[in-house]
């Protein structure tokens, strides 16, 4: 069974944990990983770093243009990873913008996720449909869970079709909002959390964008089951270094 | 007879669709199902076409240009988007969605813009309409564009910089599609050229496409004819393209060219030759060519008219060079200055800088005696004097 639908299946409220490939440097991919999992978080999402992030907001922007300033690039990131999974056993999910993956090449960019043992991918500007035509049985081929985004514009029928599709989890996006911490959510977006989590979609939900203290990420799994931390945790490294993970970890949690 | 227009699914051939983020689904929805029919209906046919008439001063003229074409012993016709209110083709295009945009109810307008000549046309139909206006431009653009920047001010619009990236066109254009993520509601995103994703490359075509159909009928007075030999057009990301190559697409007799900025040269990584330089893959939500890295990074490219400085073209383009329908000329700054002048002093036209790279064709291109050439003049040179003065030291 994939490490993802694995996580899944215990209790408790899962904690994500996005970082940028490449960011603060090059080579810190793996050491930050190790923090991760040390820390005990449930998943890790690796950011692929691209010119021109639309669904970013500035700090995942920010970390993108630096990583790639540092010479990060897809053939470097599967070379880093090689001995994952001789360090670690937490699902491991690649999110990136469709055009460096469509550069790899499609097939060749599966091919190394499944030897260097990555379990997903969140492709934010690799829309549903296309996926299903196109794409679905390579990413299927090598055992890849592909995640998709709704939002509190997502149509009921729309959501119904993408929980169809999902295999790993549905990534519910917290507001109308490029990625970027916030303080706490307000009635709207609670009363979106609830609308989503009375449908009982087949596919878990774990909330994004927005989740950056205890919180947030507290009412995330109140509705979900779980949360994905991205801009805050970049803000923390950028600030403490990467060394200082579990305390933000703990900080979140306690 | 194959089709170079786009299909049911938004593409052209293998170019084109919606390759956005989730969140951008319900607006671009949105659009893709009422377009086609708001732009049918009488009532905003009507509207459109007397703002056209009345406040961008159409039909534009179709003026047979008699010095080059005796120079260059074939007929040169020149299509009058340069007399358009504002100075260019861009406000057909902005005219349209303004009305649409009001049609879906919209209360808040967002543009990008690199020179600034859209931002303009932009914020003048947001003026003329009273809609909230913001416009986002590269930080670098904001400081070399400065005239544009006052006149979107004294038009009521407010000027965002965009600060991420490069800091140029397409570093606006995403700060606007961010914009349009936060905003999904109220606002409609006005995008300046036959780029992005489904249904903009289509919808902005068919607003400019009064430049082809107005074309056909002026020929039919001028020549008793109703195409051309040949339509030629600069393209950045190709509005104006699209607009005068619109009817003639699927009718073969009429040759299509299409004229990119070679920059300093189009192996002197100053260039933004994108059909040569750039390679497959997605721009701001559209699959076509575009300029990048071997790891998929989109690259900045280069050209000393800020129009035609985008790392791509739009799909419908792309899929002209793929399938061979259109032919593709790259032409470098100093050929493009050059023909400024020419064509200011043989024809008393000022182009912009833009305009002036289809001109430069007439130098490498032979035609026959009987040939009819139309080119757009998509703009004039007011906006480029800055340039010009340095340039020639005038």
């Amino acid at each position: 069974m994939n490490r993802i639908n694995k996580v899944f299946q215990k209790d408790g409220t899962i904690m994500s944990i996005y970082f940028t490939a490449g960011f603060p440097a090059k080579n810190d991919t793996l050491s930050i990983i190790k923090e991760l999992d040390s820390a005990g978080v449930e998943m890790i999402e690796i950011g692929l770093p691209f010119s021109d992030p639309l669904a970013d907001g500035p700090t995942i922007q920010n970390s993108s243009t630096i990583a790639l300033k540092n010479g990060m690039n897809t053939i470097i990131l599967f070379e880093q990873l090689k001995n994952l999974r001789k360090m670690t056993d937490v699902p491991v999910v690649i999110m990136g913008y469709f055009n460096p993956i469509l550069q790899f090449g499609i097939e060749k960019f599966c091919e190394s996720c499944k030897e260097v043992g990555i379990d997903g991918l969140i492709i934010p500007d690799l829309p549903v449909d296309i996926y299903n035509d196109k794409y679905q049985k390579i990413f299927k081929s090598y055992g890849l869970l592909n995640m998709f985004l709704i939002t509190p514009q997502t149509s009921e029928k729309r959501i119904k079709y993408i929980d169809g599709i999902s295999e790993g989890f549905i990534y519910m996006v917290s507001s109308y909002n490029v990625t970027g911490a916030i303080k706490s959510f307000d009635s709207f977006q609670k009363k979106y959390f609830k609308r989503i989590n009375e449908m009982n979609l087949n596919s878990p939900l774990l909330v994004g964008f927005g989740i950056s203290n205890k919180n947030t990420f507290i009412d995330a799994g109140k509705y979900s089951r779980g949360a994905i931390i991205g801009s805050a945790y970049i803000n923390w490294i950028s600030k403490n270094g990467i060394y200082k993970t579990s305390e933000f970890i703990k900080s979140l949690r306690d | 007879m194959i089709n170079y227009n786009v299909d049911k699914k938004g593409f052209y051939g293998d170019f084109g669709g919606a390759f956005v983020p989730e969140m951008l689904y319900p607006n671009l929805n949105e659009l893709t199902l009422n377009y086609v029919r708001i732009s049918k209906s009488k009532s905003f046919k009507k509207k459109f076409n007397q703002l056209l008439k009345d406040y961008v001063g159409r039909p534009t003229p179709l003026y047979f240009a008699q010095s080059l074409s005796e120079k260059f012993k074939c007929k040169v016709y020149l299509k009058r988007e340069d007399l358009c209110h504002t100075g260019a083709h861009k406000i057909n295009n902005t005219i349209g969605q303004i009305l649409l945009a009001k049609e879906l109810g919209k209360k808040r307008i967002i543009a990008e813009t690199g020179a600034g000549q859209h931002g303009v046309a932009t914020a003048t139909v947001c003026a003329l309409l009273g809609f909230k206006c913001i416009i986002y431009m590269g930080e670098v653009d904001i400081k070399r564009q400065s005239p544009n920047v006052a006149r979107m001010k004294m038009l009521g619009a407010e000027v965002r910089p965009a600060k991420s990236g490069s800091r140029t066109l397409k570093d606006a254009t995403n700060e606007a599609i961010r914009d349009w993520i936060s905003n999904p509601v109220d606002t409609h995103y006005i995008i300046g050229s036959v780029v992005g994703p489904h249904p903009f490359p289509d919808m902005v075509a068919r607003f400019q496409s009064v430049i082809g159909y107005e074309t056909v009928n002026q020929l039919n007075e001028l020549e008793n004819k109703s195409k051309p030999d040949y339509v030629i057009a600069c393209v950045g990301g190709g509005s104006n393209a699209a607009g005068i190559f619109y009817p003639f697409l699927n009718d073969e007799d009429v040759k299509i060219i299409c004229v990119e900025a070679a920059g300093k040269g189009v192996n002197t990584g100053k260039s933004a030759a994108t059909s040569i330089l750039g390679k497959e893959g997605i721009i701001h939500g559209s699959k076509t060519l575009l300029m990048q890295t071997n790891d998929g990074q989109i690259t900045e490219p280069y050209s000393i008219s800020a129009g035609l400085d985008y790392p791509g073209i739009g799909p419908m383009h792309a899929n002209l060079y793929k399938s061979g329908r259109g032919e593709f000329i790259s032409v470098t700054d100093k050929k493009a200055m050059e023909w400024g002048l020419l064509l200011s002093q043989m024809e008393g036209i000022i182009p912009a800088i833009e305009t002036a790279h289809a001109f430069a064709i007439l130098d490498q291109k032979k035609f026959k005696k009987n040939d009819i050439i139309v080119f757009n003049c998509s703009g004039r040179g007011d906006k480029d004097l800055d340039t010009f003065i340095e340039y020639f030291k005038l």
